[in-house]
């Protein structure tokens, strides 16, 4: 067993789990945050994409006990009270999403796309970038439309911003 | 109907739980005392089970209980059926073999269940998994249907002679071959298409729970269909008559056809619940799905297709030999049946068509209804031939499909479809417009000096949704009545919660059915609350499959709105002194017409429920139900047109353009029909260029069991889709709705391979077309 402590949502959690205990399960199972979707045992379809010190992470790929002490995000942390993320927003406005299982894992790797590319981001781009994440209802096609959207949407913040 | 009703892009109601983490899927179900199921699966695709031994792993820490198929026998758990009987042409049923939950004496496919272990956690659970030794004597498999009707091929059920489950006819088989005989030229295709995982991203998962102080069973389970799975386990699986039996389907993620069917799992969790005095939650991990999910597609099938002097087609023959795994599986035979050779007319008016299917049992996991279900089938081989002959008779693709489209309505097919309405001119023309037909030969030019190669090609669907008339489903062979259900509860403040038979999945019913309610009386969507998807909730109900829930589902809840109405406009006639045939709701207020005596819909409501003053007679209250059964299926039907650029080193296609003309009917939200159609067409994409589920021939073993062995569609295999939509309104229902759920899969396929056949100039293609397999063509022709 390993006695495991993080922050989570800006939350310290501290749990004693079976050492063999995925970061995915630790955080759905043990901490009860159920938004992070296990889709695959391969980490090949990114539903369990989580922020691990502001890094995109397959949370399936991952022991909880290599995430001890660090500060993880995820789908239930990204909006500020009621204030959605840009990024949800966009998957609302743009119908990003239909049965909304991959979705947490597609939010959190978009925010993380975005923030990798602050120049902007174009369809070919965000196309090649979602290369780990597999969706089954929406053929992409809002997807993309709504992270390049989201994209605009925080780059004019950031001006705003600056 | 406003800004809020039919037509209106409304964002979904359902959303904001899903992009916070606030959806609740079975796999996140957590009750009291639950402990976790995983299940002991044959390694085998075909073997006696000789002995199952469990001493050691009943040692192993955590664990509850192990059960096995004898002991389900024994406690009278029934086999799992088929629920649509099909009639061979010789006029015998069809040859369904014995299908237990968990195996009792002999395995057919490899994951075919052979016990549950219980335990503490998952990880005990399948630690003691593996501890449980089965000794099996090993049989020979065939996993491929030509083969396993072959003489001397491996036998799976006695009751199945040969392999063959049915040898089933329609049409009129002498006027086909005399129609052939007189053709000037016939077109000849062998046509495979190939099997198919469905994939829904979620998992299937059920949670049993057995409450033993009330005799009581609930079932979380991942369905698009809770009422049937309530109906099927309780009348033939005899685990619990159907009151002491509820079935919980909430948020599901994705189904796509693989969620419709009764699996073992459901069946066993509920089972092993009562025999551990625990609730018992299972989750397939992913390659379970593979190995257990049923399959969709598999079909391999002769066409021969006549023309006269005119190009006009005179007859149609069509031989298809259809695999169903191991078992069949709850609709299996309807696929390759009803929902197959029905539509092999197509667009087209062919005065003779006759179709044979031979279903098959192999060594291989059941195949049932994936997104289309035998119509991406029949579109398949009809629009492959049709383009085919197009280039043998040397006359453009769409002059020869112009030439013979059904032009009136309605129209009488020879295999029993009665097509109300449609123009599929106008898919086509729209199609050829936004894809810019006229000046491809440009584009190939210059394509071609970049050297690539660049192809065109187009398919003209036509498909059957709205399923299904109870009694012409019946008639064919189905166990059950395809009506639909509704039941509008208007409260005290007027509020409303519509309970639906349907079941959402992904496809936005918490929207578009309250826009239908919202619309109707001019109240804000957010005052109408969709419930579905609980059976101690909502009244029977059939669920979501076929395209059906707009067209059948909404028209149920029509009816009970029109009931609700009728009852609130004698309400407000009687408070107002007016007669009610001058009262009309709109913009939330019940009224006189024309006049500014009026009453707030929310006043109407409290007035039912106050009852202090009702007409005299009438019962308080508005609530109302109603039960839909359609006439008719409808006829969704379009034009796709894809463009390809191959790479002649490698293979490798990529999809440049994707245009697509649908006739839907009336549609209730632009945005959420444009999203079924792109990701329909993934799929078909994902069937054209990506998908193939192999098994080793000899062993049986599913090689592409892994999303790292079998090739999903990615954001970067797709390109963005340019959609349009030609409406005629579907005449048979009261919305005139068609559906819209499963077009994009089916239509897709056939153009993008001519779009590839185009470019290549090598017509001996087959599905998935991989680089692989371009390139070998491509180097063939050399």
């Amino acid at each position: 067993m390993a006695e495991i402590t993080m922050v989570v949502n800006g939350r310290k959690v501290t749990q004693t789990v079976e050492d063999r205990t995925l970061l995915v399960h630790f955080l759905r199972e043990h901490v009860g945050l159920t938004g992070t979707h296990v889709g695959c045992d391969t980490s090949q379809c990114g539903a369990c994409v989580v922020h691990v010190d502001g890094k995109a992470v397959k949370s399936c790929t991952m022991l909880a006990a290599q995430a001890s002490g660090t500060e993880v995000v995820t789908i239930e942390g990204l909006a500020k009270g009621d204030q959605l993320h840009p990024v949800q927003a966009a998957f609302k406005e743009h119908h990003g999403l239909q049965c909304g299982f991959c979705t947490p894992g597609m939010i959190m790797a978009a925010v993380d796309m975005i923030n990798r590319h602050p120049e902007g981001l174009d369809e070919k781009t965000v196309r090649a970038e979602l290369e780990g994440n597999i969706c089954r209802c929406t053929g992409y096609h809002n997807i993309v439309k709504a992270i390049l959207a989201a994209s605009e949407a925080v780059s004019a913040n950031r001006v705003v911003a600056a | 109907m406003g800004i809020e009703g039919i037509g209106a892009r409304v964002a979904r109601k359902e959303d904001k739980r899903f992009i916070t983490g606030r959806g609740r899927y079975v796999e996140d179900m957590v009750v009291p005392g639950m402990k976790y199921g995983v299940f002991v699966r044959s390694p085998h695709a075909h073997a006696k089970i000789r002995s199952i031994d469990l001493s050691a792993a009943q040692e192993m820490p955590g664990v509850i209980g192990i059960y096995t198929g004898p002991e389900l026998k024994a406690d009278g758990i029934g086999n799992l059926i088929c629920g649509w009987m099909i009639h061979s042409k010789d006029g015998s049923p069809m040859n369904m073999g014995q299908w237990s939950p968990l195996a009792t004496d002999t395995v057919r496919y490899v994951g075919d269940a052979v016990a549950i272990v219980v335990a503490e956690t998952r990880g005990q659970a399948r630690d003691a998994a593996d501890a449980v030794v089965v000794e099996y004597e090993e049989l020979p498999a065939v996993t491929n249907v030509v083969e396993a009707l072959k003489d001397g091929a491996p036998q799976l059920h006695p009751e199945a002679k040969g392999n063959l489950i049915f040898d089933w006819e329609i049409g009129d088989s002498s006027a086909t071959d005399e129609a052939l005989s007189q053709a000037v030229h016939i077109t000849k295709m062998h046509i495979v298409n190939n099997r198919l995982v469905p994939n829904a991203m979620e998992p299937r998962a059920a949670l049993g729970v057995y409450d033993m102080a009330e005799d009581h069973y609930t079932l979380w389970t991942t369905s698009q269909n809770p009422h049937v799975a309530r109906l099927v386990i309780s009348a033939f699986y005899n685990v619990a008559p159907e009151n002491k039996l509820r079935v919980i389907a909430p948020d599901v993620g994705g189904g796509f056809g693989s969620k419709i069917f009764i699996y073992p799992e459901e069946v066993v969790c509920l089972w092993a619940s009562r025999k551990s005095g625990v609730p018992v939650k299972w989750t397939a991990d992913r390659t379970e799905a593979f190995l257990c999910d049923a399959h969709g597609r598999d079909h391999v099938t002769e066409v021969q297709m006549g023309f006269d002097a005119d190009n006009r087609m005179v007859g149609l023959k069509v031989d298809t030999i259809a695999n169903f795994g191991a078992y069949m599986s709850l609709f299996s035979s309807s696929v390759p049946t009803y929902l197959y050779a029905t539509l092999l007319s197509g667009q087209y008016a062919i005065p003779a068509i006759h179709c044979n299917v031979r279903a098959v049992y192999t060594n291989t996991a059941p195949v049932d209804a994936y997104r289309g279900a035998g119509r991406p089938e029949a579109t398949y081989l009809l629009e492959r031939t049709v383009e085919t002959a197009a280039r043998e008779l040397g006359v453009s693709p769409a002059e020869l499909r112009r030439k013979n489209f059904v032009r009136t309505f309605p129209y009488q097919t020879p295999v029993i479809m009665n097509y109300d309405t449609g123009d599929y001119e106008a898919s086509l023309n729209a199609a050829m417009q936004a894809a810019q037909w006229d000046t491809f030969p440009q584009r190939r030019d210059e394509a071609r000096a970049r050297g690539k190669l660049r192809g065109i090609g187009m398919s003209c669907y036509i498909e059957a949704c709205g399923i299904a008339p109870s009694q012409a489903v019946g008639s064919l062979g189905a166990g059950v009545g395809l009506w639909e259900s509704a039941e509008v509860r208007v409260n005290a403040v007027g509020t409303i919660e519509v309970l639906t038979g349907s079941h959402s999945h992904g496809q936005g019913h918490e929207t578009t059915f309250a826009q239908l309610v919202a619309g109707r009386l001019g109240i804000p969507i957010e005052q109408v609350s969709i419930v579905h998807g609980d059976t101690d909730k909502v009244q029977m109900g059939m669920g979501t499959y076929g395209s059906r829930s707009g067209a059948v589902g909404m028209s149920a809840l029509l009816k009970a709105m029109e009931k609700v109405e009728a009852k609130a406009k004698k309400i407000a006639a009687h408070q107002l002194e007016a007669d009610e045939n001058d009262i009309v709701i709109e913009n939330g207020e019940v009224k006189v017409a024309g006049t500014d005596r009026t009453l707030p819909w929310a006043q109407v409501a409290l007035a039912a429920y106050t009852a202090h003053n009702l007409p005299a007679g009438m019962e308080p209250g508005l609530k109302e139900t109603a039960f839909y059964d359609p006439q008719n299926f409808t006829f969704p039907a379009g034009c796709y047109i894809a463009e390809v650029e191959i790479d002649p080193d490698t293979g490798k296609t990529e999809v440049v353009q994707f245009v697509a003309a649908d006739d839907f009917g009336v549609i209730i939200n632009p945005m959420i029909v444009e999203g079924q159609v792109h990701g329909g067409i993934a799929q078909g994409i994902g069937q054209a260029l990506l998908e193939g589920c192999h098994y080793d021939a000899t062993s049986g073993q599913l090689i592409t069991a892994s999303f790292m062995d079998y090739t999903m569609p990615r954001a970067d295999d797709l390109p963005s889709f340019q959609i349009s939509h030609q409406t005629t309104p579907c005449t048979t229902n009261p919305l005139g709705i068609k559906g819209c759920g499963e077009a994009g899969a089916i239509g897709s396929p056939p153009a993008i391979i001519n779009a590839i056949t185009d470019a290549i100039g090598n017509n001996n293609l087959t599905m998935p077309a991989t680089p692989n397999v371009v390139w070998k063509l491509l180097h063939a022709s050399v």
